[in-house]
């Protein structure tokens, strides 16, 4: 069932995406949806409602940038919990090391295999 | 005292019209498929054409257009009074190392997409004003290297609506001569910067458009000509949507073009290629030019024709800060006598 949810919630997501570009004729770039999702998705994570739709979803809700959004709100919370109000500027970013981190490695290693062919 | 040369408000015409002597033309893989594939010299099928860059491999297509150009007119380096180019990249460097290699007395140009009827324009005044016997033109643009100045790197996969254009890949260049045997250039019409407010960089037909619209009625209006006299009046890079409305706006200043108004970016891809509203760019109308419009004139399918370079004057910064984006258009009459 977990399949299911995964597909239909992590697929709305991308279609509230996509339909920002397409009915705004491209004038809400990728950028855009790009800040637009993570700022949201830590508003919604901070006022408590993501973590139930990661709980019914999984990757669906976790993989799109929303869920890179909740990663740093709860990271943030966490944060504070453990190193008071310093813990607020990096709890976010230390939650979120791991996905950075691996985008920087697996960026690097695609750039040094690959050549784009435009 | 009106210039001796000057008709109307924005055109020239030439006393003794220069002849293209040669043109040559060089395109990538896809414009090679399209329906225009046999008029070009060369169709290159890899995007890098063998160099380490998109950049530099732009830059070979241009020198060996330019040189193609100069095989077929029977002419060397040294027969060349000056060079005119231009490209889309910043500082026009795909014109700078060319004229670097070549080494001809150099004047690079920027019009945006127009720049190959800039080039025409300002080359037959050379001549017919007595400054060159020989001009070389040429100008160029690649998909890739287009796509990483103005938008995003192709890596990125971003999506096109379907009012984007797709940049051609291809270098156009010809030889003017003051004398010599080929189509002859009698008019130019130098346009004004028009600008209606279209801000969407996405669509950049209808940012020309309004430009393109100016100055054929200007043409008409300054050689007091009906769109007849020509057998095709064609646009740089307008695409479908951008040539349908450049039609209105003719139309609506008093003039039916219609049934012989084309555009070169629509002329150079089909419709399977899915490239949505058509190609664009600088190598767009030069090699459409340079190619098919040239071989035309000569097997006398046209006597006589109207070719409007269209540019559209943004830049990625200019974008970004929400300016709208300016459109020009030259036009250069070309005739087969």
């Amino acid at each position: 069932m977990q399949f299911f949810w995964a597909f239909v919630i992590g697929g709305a997501l991308c279609v509230i995406g996509q339909l920002l570009m397409d009915l705004t004729s491209y004038k809400f770039t990728p950028a855009h949806v790009l800040v637009t999702f993570v700022s949201v998705g830590a508003v919604i994570s901070a006022v408590g409602l993501y973590q139930p739709l990661v709980n019914l979803a999984g990757a669906g809700a976790t993989v799109p940038l929303t869920g890179f959004g909740h990663l740093l709100a709860q990271g943030a919370l966490n944060g504070v919990k453990q190193n008071g109000l310093l813990g607020a500027f990096s709890g976010g970013v230390a939650a979120a090391a791991a996905g950075i981190t691996a985008a920087v490695v697996f960026g690097y290693l695609a750039a040094l295999t690959f050549r784009p062919r435009g | 005292m009106a210039a001796p040369k000057k008709n109307g408000m924005q055109t020239v015409w030439f006393q003794n019209p220069p002849v293209i002597i040669a043109t040559a033309s060089i395109v990538g893989y896809r414009e090679g498929e399209g329906p225009l594939g046999k008029t070009f010299d060369l169709v290159v099928q890899d995007t890098y054409y063998g160099e380490k860059t998109w950049e530099k491999a732009e830059q070979r297509m241009l020198q060996e257009a330019m040189q193609k150009a100069l095989e077929k007119a029977g002419l060397q380096v040294k027969d060349i009074d000056f060079m005119l180019a231009g490209d889309l990249l910043n500082q026009i460097i795909t014109a700078n190392f060319t004229a670097r290699v070549l080494g001809i007395p150099f004047l690079g140009l920027y019009g945006a997409c127009s720049t190959m009827y800039e080039g025409l324009a300002l080359g037959a005044m050379l001549i017919d004003g007595g400054f060159a016997e020989k001009v070389l033109v040429g100008s160029s643009s690649h998909y890739n290297t287009t796509e990483r100045q103005y938008r995003f790197p192709t890596e990125l996969g971003n999506q096109r609506p379907m009012t984007a254009q797709w940049t051609v890949t291809g270098a156009g260049a010809a030889v003017l001569a003051r004398e010599g045997s080929g189509p002859v250039i009698t008019h130019a019409t130098i346009g004004k910067v028009v600008d209606l407010g279209q801000g969407d960089s996405m669509n950049m037909g209808a940012a020309m458009a309004p430009a393109a619209a100016d100055t054929i009625t200007c043409h008409l209006q300054d050689t007091a000509r009906q769109p007849d006299y020509y057998d095709l009046i064609v646009t740089g890079d307008l695409g479908a949507y951008g040539k349908k409305l450049a039609e209105q706006l003719v139309t609506q200043y008093g003039y039916n073009i219609s049934d012989r108004f084309t555009d070169c970016g629509i002329l150079i891809y089909s419709a399977a290629q899915d490239v949505h509203a058509g190609g664009s760019g600088c190598g767009c109308s030069a090699v459409v030019t340079c190619g098919y419009l040239i071989d035309s004139l000569k097997t006398g399918k046209y006597k006589r024709l109207l070719g409007i370079g269209t540019g559209a004057l943004l830049s990625p910064c200019s974008v970004q800060q929400g300016e709208t984006v300016p459109g020009i258009g030259h036009a250069v009459v070309i005739e087969m006598r």
